[in-house]
């Protein structure tokens, strides 16, 4: 039975990063003291798996590496030695390690050996320590990778006995022991015996009860790792004695790279053994390999078969309840489709109104079938917050602060592709609160706060956005200090007065920072200009709300998701273009007094105090060729970063909600142009990329920059 | 013709040769063109496209296929002869191409569409070297199928210099 296991590698490497993901999670979350039984088993639980999945793929290193982990992890669970901040970062910097680990085979890099044997000798002098039994390493596996499976370079010709007693109660769990010994004969040449002795008499047989054991002589250089991987997922199952000792028996003789034949030979041999030996007893177990080869091993991998196989498709985990609700509308909309099929074989006026219900069913299945769909690629953010306590717990100790982390509304779902730009930008705010925001815990208590800063992270769902803040209750951001940097870089003027609000924007501006060292925690040259650059790429606002002495707040506001925009319909020389909703910020007819001519070239608009730049899409987008134009225009004033401009139209249409669709994969990337949508008739409308456009607008841009600061 | 042989099937002769395929003929300015059967996803008639800025006059702007937006290029235009109305017998063919950065899915105006040839390695010849006069860096090669001379367009070319390597002077 050859399956090939690499389909479910990318199963495998999946499931062991959520593993760690749980190790990481419960290790950082683990009492110190005397073992916390439940935290304790979900952690250990979770090592159990990836290095039980790490030896069906033959992933010895990683198999071995975790094998340490998870021996300190099982004598902390069986209460022999207590939980200790040693054995707690030992443990977190295995998980690393081992991320590390994985990652690396997945990619087919090389693994950073230094960095897993100084681990592995952590956890080893861990375990040495204290009066818990050391549980020996087997140190006859050395690390290798799974390319080197099946040809190990042992150093002797040894003969393992292996003694294989499967429990009674072995097939009903699905086990096949033929299985296991094809299995074991891939190690080597294998010689099976059959163990008879414990088969009752054929009255008082139970048929699916295994009475059978196998004593197996393998031949070969096999690493005991090795040989036990093969007995992983049946270890609860059976008694499995493996002794090695030098065995002369003819025709045993050591195969340091076995043939393929000679595999396929010794397979043959013991699969012929068992039911040989088996019916010279009383009765035979379903052992006839046919239908119980085509067994997968159940017990851990049930989901494996409808994963895709594929390592570089991304996948998404939809709970049943959503994939349930799709089935449910779709099979509605069956129905619907079949009731207005009916009206298509044979009209007749009379049948007007029928057609209509139906028509208002069809939309409504429509509606609800989007809906639920865009629900599909909608995550909780807990997806993304999770990575906090550990960054957290790691930036405080290394910043000498004390600082506990408070999150809520984990579950507020958002967009995947959202869920996965968001993390950069919050990291670098978590880093710059602890860095910057929070005090020392001296200067804590010096001032009457107590030592332990808060910072706390928290998601909503408010209108169609979803709003995360990110709070610590430390000094606030310095005013005196931002203002006189941002005077120095010559980003505000000297003699400019301007109000709280506008100096804690200024930490926004491209240029900025005020750290005065660069430390390793943030100010590496990457701004909060950036932050709020990736914010609004996301089509989202940041805002910065500071008290001095009580802290720093900054509210991230974000669309639930990046395939639907509010629009506003414009027309431009007949042709319909899309403007976001969210950047508009008032349309008005134009005044033909207040357009006038800067230098003769740029437009600008007075918009009451302001003068704003205008750009006519009309001339932008070369549409003015053989279009008229029209006497009554209008202007759009759309805003980004502060900047804003006017955007001339011919008119104004309806707004709607529209579907993003890529231009890009088909085409390419349009200046001007974020993307495409289809109208209710069917037809392209382009969707204005209004970051681009304002910034297009170049020098006249800046202008309105300096407006918007003081404004 | 002799001269161009061995250089032609050193670069391209084994692939042609390989392709022992199926071609869907279409006429454009009265010749004959050819293109890979198993590339053609679909054949409609034409509609209005909406045009996108800042492209070549041989771009017709894109449609709404099904849900996907798809460009449309007009190969007349494209191929420098004359533009014509937009009749009854115009046909968009709307194709797989392969560049050297994705797959995309375009539609490509012609005149009509003519027919389906099984056209051999063997039945193949290499465009012969006109001078600079004429490009031929998009055909593939030349067939006679019944007398009549086919030209296998080579479509992966022509999409991958127009939308690959021109961008990068629009940004």
């Amino acid at each position: 039975m050859n399956i090939d296991l690499s389909q479910f590698l990318a199963v495998f490497y999946e499931e062991s990063f959520e593993g760690l993901a749980v190790m990481e999670h419960g290790l950082l979350t683990l009492p110190e003291g005397p073992a916390d039984r439940e935290g304790v088993d979900a952690i250990f639980r979770a090592a159990h798996s990836i290095k039980g999945g790490a030896g069906t793929f033959g992933l010895g290193a990683v198999t071995e590496y975790t094998h340490r982990a998870e021996t300190l992890l099982d004598e902390i669970r069986a209460g022999r030695r207590p939980v200790t901040s040693a054995a707690r970062e030992a443990l977190l910097q295995a998980t690393d390690v081992l991320a590390q680990m994985l990652r690396a085979l997945q990619q087919g890099e090389p693994v950073d050996e230094a960095a897993i044997s100084a681990s592995a000798a952590r956890l080893d002098l861990l375990l040495r320590e204290g009066d818990a039994v050391p549980v020996p390493v087997h140190p006859d596996g050395p690390s290798r990778t799974d390319a080197e499976l099946g040809g190990s370079s042992g150093n002797d010709d040894n003969v393992w006995q292996v003694r294989f007693q499967p429990h009674a109660h072995f097939f009903r769990t699905g086990n096949e022991p033929l299985r296991l010994l094809r299995e074991l004969a891939q190690l080597g040449e294998c010689r099976v015996e059959t163990l008879v002795a414990s088969v009752p008499p054929l009255s008082t047989l139970v048929a699916d009860d295994c009475h059978l054991g196998f004593s197996i002589k393998l031949a070969g250089t096999a690493p005991e790792t090795d040989i036990r991987a093969v007995f992983d997922w049946v270890e609860s199952d059976c008694d499995l004695d493996l002794t090695r000792g030098r065995d002369a028996t003819p025709g045993l003789l050591p195969l340091a790279t076995a043939e393929a034949g000679e595999i396929a030979a010794s397979a043959v041999t013991a699969e012929a053994d068992v039911p040989v030996s088996a019916s010279s007893g009383t009765s035979v177990p379903p052992a006839d390999g046919a239908p119980v080869a085509s067994q997968v091993p159940a017990p851990r991998e049930p989901r494996s078969a409808n994963r895709p196989a594929d390592a570089q498709a991304q996948s998404i985990r939809v709970g049943i309840d959503k994939v349930d609700a799709l089935i449910n509308l779709v099979g509605e909309l069956v129905i619907t489709q079949s009731m207005l099929s009916r009206f298509g074989e044979h009209f007749d006026p009379s049948m007007l109104e029928a057609l209509q219900d139906g028509l208002a069913q069809l939309g409504r299945n429509t509606r609800e079938l989007q809906e639920t769909v865009l629900k599909i690629r909608m995550l909780p953010i807990s997806v993304c917050f999770s990575r906090f306590p550990r960054l957290v717990h790691d930036l405080s100790a290394r910043l000498g602060k004390q600082v506990e982390l408070k999150l809520s509304g984990e579950q507020t779902e958002l967009d995947k592709t959202v869920l996965e730009n968001i993390g950069d930008p919050l990291v670098h705010l978590v880093r710059n609160c602890l860095d910057h925001g929070l005090e020392s815990p001296e200067r804590r208590l010096a001032i009457g706060k107590p030592a332990t800063g808060t910072l706390s992270m928290q998601a909503w769902h408010e209108g169609g956005a979803i709003v995360i803040e990110v709070a610590d209750d430390g000094g606030g951001l310095n005013r005196e200090r931002i203002h006189a940097r941002a005077v120095e870089r010559g980003l505000v003027a000297a003699g400019e007065i301007l109000t709280e609000q506008a100096i804690d924007d200024i930490i926004f501006l491209p240029g900025f920072s005020t750290a005065e060292t660069l430390s390793d925690v943030s100010g590496r040259g990457v701004g909060m200009d950036v932050v709020r650059r990736n914010i609004q790429s996301l089509g989202g606002q940041i805002e910065v709300k500071s008290r001095s002495g009580q802290g720093t707040t900054f509210t991230i506001r974000l669309p639930l998701t990046l395939a639907i925009l509010d629009g506003q319909l414009v027309e431009v020389a007949g042709q319909v273009f899309v403007v976001p909703l969210v950047s508009i910020v008032e349309s008005l007819q134009i005044e033909p007094r207040a357009l006038s001519r800067v230098s003769g070239a740029a437009e600008v608009y007075r918009l009451r105090e302001d003068y704003i730049p205008t750009l006519r899409l009309r001339e932008a987008f070369g549409l003015a060729a053989g279009a008229v134009e029209p006497v009554r225009r209008l202007i759009v004033v759309v805003e980004v970063e502060g900047a804003r401009v006017g955007l001339v139209v011919d008119d104004l249409l309806s707004q709607q909600q529209v579907v993003i669709k890529s231009l890009e994969s088909n085409y390419r990337q349009v200046p001007g142009v974020s993307g495409a949508t289809i109208l209710g008739d069917g037809s392209v409308a382009l969707i204005l990329d209004v970051n681009a456009l304002v910034r297009s607008g170049g020098g006249l841009g800046r202008v309105s920059a300096g407006t918007g600061v003081a404004a | 013709m002799n001269s161009v042989l061995p250089e032609y099937e050193a670069h391209t002769g084994q692939a042609l040769l390989a392709r022992n395929g199926q071609y869907l003929t279409f006429i454009l300015a009265g010749e004959e063109y050819g293109v890979d059967i198993l590339r053609v996803q679909e054949i409609k008639g034409w509609d209005r496209a909406t045009p996108i800025p800042h492209t070549p006059a041989h771009l017709l702007g894109v449609i709404n296929l099904r849900g996907t937006i798809v460009p449309i290029m007009d190969l007349r235009l494209r191929f420098g002869l004359s533009p014509v109305d937009y009749g009854p017998t115009t046909v968009v063919v709307v194709l797989k191409v392969g560049t050297a950065t994705r797959e995309r899915t375009m539609g490509f105006v012609v005149d009509a569409v003519s027919d389906v040839h099984d056209i051999g390695g063997d039945l193949l010849r290499p465009a012969p070297d006109f001078g600079p006069a004429v490009d031929l860096r998009f055909v593939r090669g030349l067939a006679s199928v019944e007398e009549k001379m086919v030209i296998l367009l080579d479509i992966d070319g022509l999409v991958g210099r127009d939308l690959d390597e021109l961008p990068a002077a629009l940004q």
